[in-house]
């Protein structure tokens, strides 16, 4: 390594960021449309599901959330299933934690712009994050995210059953797509692996989201030094 | 509707708390190096137990369905062509037409 040129990561540009954004925008928005019409199945009007989508903007906890209204359950333990399934934000919000600048409340505001794809878009291989693709690609998610919202709850009706469509399926294929990207050693896919393992085990036995958060700790395989 | 207010309320002060606990405990900090390998290694895990959980996974139980043969297709389309839109697409295209079959 050159001496006096220390291996400083590049920051990207807010406008880099929302560059980047684009196709996890583009997928977002196609699911806010499904979740604009499986609020609305659930009892919700149009207004509160557009109004959820931008002040919560969490889809997987909006999912389960809805989901739990629909089968007649209480606002609260909806509630409580939100925050098991975005509880996998902990160790996300940890592992982003060193890289922000800022007080106390400016880094608990730049901690609300993590969504899961930028947040592995701005997951560099040494550790740290690049904040100007975090910012820039969630700002235009969160756009996508209500517009797709709002769409699927006023047209929501002409569109059909979305599991029809397969909009189900968009969740999970975006998902992989960012896992395929992040797989750029045998390492990182043996955690994956491991990960999934730990996942599919604890789904018969714990609470939605719950098994999820568990399979973070896969990582901690990174506390022996790889192989050099 | 009050009943709304609090789902919608609820949801939101969760979720901000939770993407907040991190950011403010450990801003600015540098963690020891050991630990920068284990975040680096998060994100695979993560998306793992996100990917698995949604497709091979129908409430408590462990259940294949046809968006599980359609999130493989959408995989497939994402390893050789690096597109993520396309990768969805196909993704959705295949579980419709599944579900239309079936």
């Amino acid at each position: 390594m050159p001496v006096g040129a220390p291996e400083q990561a590049r920051e990207s540009s807010f406008a880099d960021g929302v560059r980047a954004g684009i196709p996890f925008a583009i997928a977002g928005g196609l699911l806010s449309v499904s979740f604009g019409v499986v609020a609305q199945e659930a009892g919700l009007s149009a207004v509160a599901a557009i109004v959820m989508s931008a002040v919560v903007f969490a889809g997987s906890a909006q999912f389960a959330a809805v989901a739990i209204i629909a089968e007649g359950g209480t606002a609260g333990a909806a509630v409580v299933a939100a925050a098991l399934v975005n509880s996998r934000f902990l160790p996300m919000g940890v592992a982003l934690g060193p890289s922000l600048r800022g007080g106390a409340v400016s880094r608990a505001a730049q901690g609300q712009t993590v969504v899961d794809a930028s947040w592995a878009l701005a997951s560099r291989e040494d550790g740290s994050f690049d904040r100007g693709l975090l910012f820039g690609s969630s700002a235009l998610q969160y756009v996508s995210w209500t517009v797709g919202t709002l769409a699927g709850a006023i047209w929501g009706e002409k569109l059909g059953d979305p599991e029809a469509l397969g909009l189900d399926a968009i969740y999970p294929a975006f998902f992989l797509a960012l896992l395929l990207v992040e797989i750029k050693s045998r390492r990182a896919l043996g955690v994956a692996a491991l990960g999934a393992l730990i996942a599919l085990a604890l789904v018969p036995v714990a609470p939605a989201g719950v098994p999820v958060l568990v399979a973070s700790l896969a990582a901690l395989v990174g506390l022996h030094r790889a192989a050099r | 509707m009050s009943a709304t207010v609090l789902l919608i309320g609820g949801c939101a002060l969760v979720t901000a708390f939770i993407k907040a606990v991190g950011p403010v405990a450990l801003g600015g900090r540098e963690l020891p190096e050991r630990f920068t390998g284990v975040i680096a290694l998060m994100a695979p895990a993560l998306l793992a137990a996100l990917v698995v959980t949604a497709v091979l996974a129908d409430g408590d139980r462990l259940a294949l369905g046809p968006d599980t043969a359609g999130v493989a297709a959408g995989g497939l389309v994402a390893w050789r062509t690096e597109s993520i839109i396309s990768c969805v697409v196909v993704a959705a295209v295949v579980t419709a037409l599944l579900r239309a079959i079936s």
